[in-house]
């Protein structure tokens, strides 16, 4: 017997005349996922896509789980793949669906066959295939309304596929059919969960990372290419800049108000990432900023920053609360890595007192000594690329 | 290529010369099991039994009396557990100090959350127990006093030596450990100095290599086993013996056999550095004067022990935080010598070997005096 995963794309089936485009994409992201499983052959029809293995080296659980990560799918299942005979199939699908079997009360067949030629019609199939699984497993009653299970025969051109109930798939769009924008991560908990939300909606990601040694260590920065590595594992592999901002973060300290460290300094990084942004082909930032979670993202204080640049910037859990955010980052499993307790730059020189109703004049006041530009061009420029792989 | 200066000597040492020798001969000729008949187990097991004489001669005790352990943390657990299922009836009670290792307290929450009633004995701003409070503590009841030797974090010398007393004026049945991972190899702790039953070392803080440590157990004492399995150690702690760490360790051991002379031309080292410090200003020095000299704690005033930590990594000086230094969780030590959170936040700790010179002292000195300037707000 052979097994295939059968996908159900999402979203896309709204999308006209562009589907087809989106359909590539999706492909070409589950390719890329489950490269290295072994050979599969994929091919689309009727918003389903099939991932068939060519030979028998393929790891299909591990190919199942990384599929249940790519963005773009609503549902997907693992399938039974029999010769199209009734025999055959009558035999494998007691067998093949039996854990699911033994544990649920109540099931239903359903048919498809888009095969007209084979002999017996959809309500024929379910019956004979209804009577195999009652002989079998005869603690169960059959349910047409609410089963535990529904099994579904669908007879194909080259095969008859049966399969159990369908898992849910990550939803989403496909990660790059809605362009390129900037992720700004720091290691703490809401940056990961901001890239991983807009990778869902189709945004590839690139990633900014600002580094202050000595006040941040090499640990640090390993711990954001581990929140990457699993961020990737839905986005796809992420390129991460990482920014030398010592200088600047030394400058500040040595020249602004202590009140006004926070700020300018997220003024500095949201410039720099702006500029790496275009030149990386991105059209938007994103942050993971939650109003009043701290004293830099008060409102007042989110005017503030947001002036800095003229990108747009995405932030995805603006309304969240932060369980609510530490949710989403135990589902996706940056949480336990977040919490590791390295410094990163945002909690180098925090101010005492940091001004929590700041007006965009003063701050644009207390920054007016630093040499702006050429400091954001250093940084810029300073900037190292590394590839993250998915974990 | 840029000089590395290591002053994290109580974490780990580097192993010497004649440890790596001694572990690479284990590992390419002596490979067998010692518990194999043949003759390549037989030569194994002839290093292990080789390195428990050297061991145990340096530590002051009968071959015997010496288990090879996993590490200074199985020694730990098995000296504490072992005491504890061995006298359970005959008390409810252990003493100890409040700055143990997390090796001795976190066994002792467990018992603790069993219902073994634990007494932390608190220290002075010299990091030390008052005898009398331990007088106090031991009453008859007691079960097992365990003390350390010296402190990892600050270096402070305990008073093992009145644990034993307190026992005997107590007339309870009650064992001595000694935690002397950090004393062992630099400083006596014979077993008839610390007045101990039990002795806990570990090889990789004396130049020999990680995965090996010891538990001395006086000769008569049967406490009950912790690690069960194929018998090994007598039974004391099974599984198979990690042969090559155990013939560095002794290997070790022997070149550790004059710490007396390191110990006195590490004070004048750490003297000189310390009085550097404090004419410099804006250096605390949290270690007591009477402490270890290989262990020199330091607040460096306003500046967290992390970007001091990394900017000496930049300049190839290695030292710890305070302690393994964990965000949120200070160190329990400096705080229960009464140091303010905000300086133990900014603690460091330069730990020395006996082969620190003074030039790198002075190095440290140095890059420490750049850093503070440049960090500090």
């Amino acid at each position: 017997m052979k097994e295939i995963i059968l996908i159900k794309d999402g979203e896309l089936a709204l999308k006209g005349l562009n589907r087809s485009t989106f359909e590539d994409v999706l492909i070409k992201n589950i390719r890329r996922s489950i490269s290295g499983l072994g050979d599969f052959k994929y091919y689309k029809s009727q918003s389903t896509i099939t991932v068939e293995p060519v030979r028998d080296n393929v790891r299909l659980d591990e190919a199942a789980d990384r599929i249940s990560r790519v963005f773009g799918i609503a549902a997907f299942s693992r399938a039974a793949a029999v010769s199209k005979d009734i025999d055959e199939i009558l035999a494998t699908a007691p067998e093949y669906l039996a854990d699911q079997l033994s544990e649920a009360s109540t099931f239903k067949v359903e048919a498809k066959r888009s095969d007209k030629t084979f002999p017996l019609n959809s309500p024929q199939i379910c019956e004979r295939v209804g009577e195999a699984i009652l002989n079998a497993f005869g603690h169960l009653s059959v349910d047409v309304h609410k089963p535990d299970i529904a099994v579904s025969v669908e007879i194909r051109d080259n095969y008859a596929y049966i399969r159990g109930n369908q898992l849910r798939g990550a939803g989403g769009m496909p990660t790059g059919t809605s362009g390129r924008a900037a992720l700004l991560i720091s290691g703490g908990i809401d940056s990961p969960v901001a890239g991983y939300m807009m990778a869902k909606r189709g945004l590839e990601l690139v990633g900014i990372h600002f580094a202050s040694p000595p006040y941040t260590s090499q640990r640090s920065e390993e711990k954001v290419h581990s929140l990457l590595s699993k961020v990737a594992r839905y986005s796809g592999k992420i390129a991460l800049l990482t920014v030398p901002f010592t200088e600047i973060q030394e400058a500040i300290r040595d020249n602004c108000p202590e009140e006004y460290f926070t700020l300018v300094m997220r003024r500095f990084m949201m410039r720099i990432s702006e500029k790496i942004a275009q030149k990386q082909g991105c059209a938007a930032l994103i942050t993971g900023e939650s109003v009043a979670q701290v004293a830099s993202q008060t409102l007042p204080a989110l005017v503030c920053t947001d002036a800095a640049v003229n990108m747009p910037v995405f932030r995805p859990v603006i309304g969240m609360d932060k369980n609510e955010i530490i949710i989403i980052s135990r589902q996706i499993d940056t949480f336990d890595i977040s919490i590791q307790p390295f410094e990163d730059c945002c909690t180098v020189f925090t101010p005492k007192h940091p001004r929590t109703r700041p007006k965009l004049g003063d701050v644009e006041a207390a920054e007016a000594v630093l040499d702006i530009e050429a400091l954001t061009d250093r940084a810029v420029e300073g900037a190292v690329l590394k590839l993250i792989e998915a974990e | 290529m840029m000089e590395k200066i290591y002053l994290d000597n109580s974490a780990t040492t580097a192993p010497c010369e004649q440890a790596v020798r001694a572990a690479e001969y284990a590992m390419t000729t002596c490979y067998g099991n010692p518990s194999s008949k043949h003759q390549l187990g037989t030569d194994a097991a002839g290093l292990v039994s080789a390195a428990r004489k050297n061991v145990s001669s340096v530590l002051g005790c009968a071959s015997e009396e010496l288990f090879f352990t996993a590490s200074g943390t199985t020694a730990n657990n098995t000296a504490i557990f072992g005491a504890y299922e061995k006298l359970r009836r005959s008390g409810n009670r252990i003493v100890t100090t409040s700055v143990e290792h997390a090796s001795v307290e976190e066994p002792l929450k467990r018992l603790e959350a069993a219902g073994v009633e634990v007494i932390r004995l608190r220290v002075g701003a010299d990091g030390k127990i008052d005898e009398n409070e331990l007088f106090n503590a031991v009453t008859k009841d007691t079960i097992l006093v365990s003390i350390m030797a010296v402190n990892n974090e600050v270096g402070a010398i305990e008073p093992t030596a009145a644990a034993r007393r307190a026992v005997k004026r107590s007339g309870s049945r009650a064992l001595v450990h000694v935690d002397a991972v950090q004393a062992f190899g630099k400083i006596d702790v014979r077993p008839s100095l610390c007045g101990a039953d039990m002795i806990s070392v570990s090889a990789h803080k004396i130049h020999g290599i990680k995965g090996v440590g010891a538990l001395y157990i006086k000769k008569g004492t049967n406490i009950k086993p912790y690690v069960l399995g194929g018998g090994q150690e007598n039974n004391m702690f099974s599984g198979t013996e990690a042969v090559p760490a155990i013939a560095a360790f002794g290997a070790a051991a022997l070149e550790s056999a004059d710490a007396g002379q390191s110990l006195e031309r590490l004070a004048s080292l750490r003297d000189g550095f310390v009085s550097r410090l404090r004419a410099a200003g804006g250096f605390e020095i949290n270690s007591p004067d009477d402490a270890l000299p290989y262990i020199i704690n330091i607040s460096v005033t306003g500046c967290p022990s992390e970007p001091v930590i990394n900017a000496l990594s930049q300049a190839g000086v290695y030292i710890s935080a305070g302690s393994a230094c964990k965000k949120g969780h200070r160190s329990h030590v400096l705080t229960a010598m009464g140091i303010s959170p905000e300086r133990a936040d900014c603690a460091v700790r330069i730990s020395l070997s006996r082969s620190t010179t003074r030039e790198e002292l002075d190095f440290a000195f140095d890059e420490l005096v750049k850093i503070k300037d440049r960090i500090k707000r």
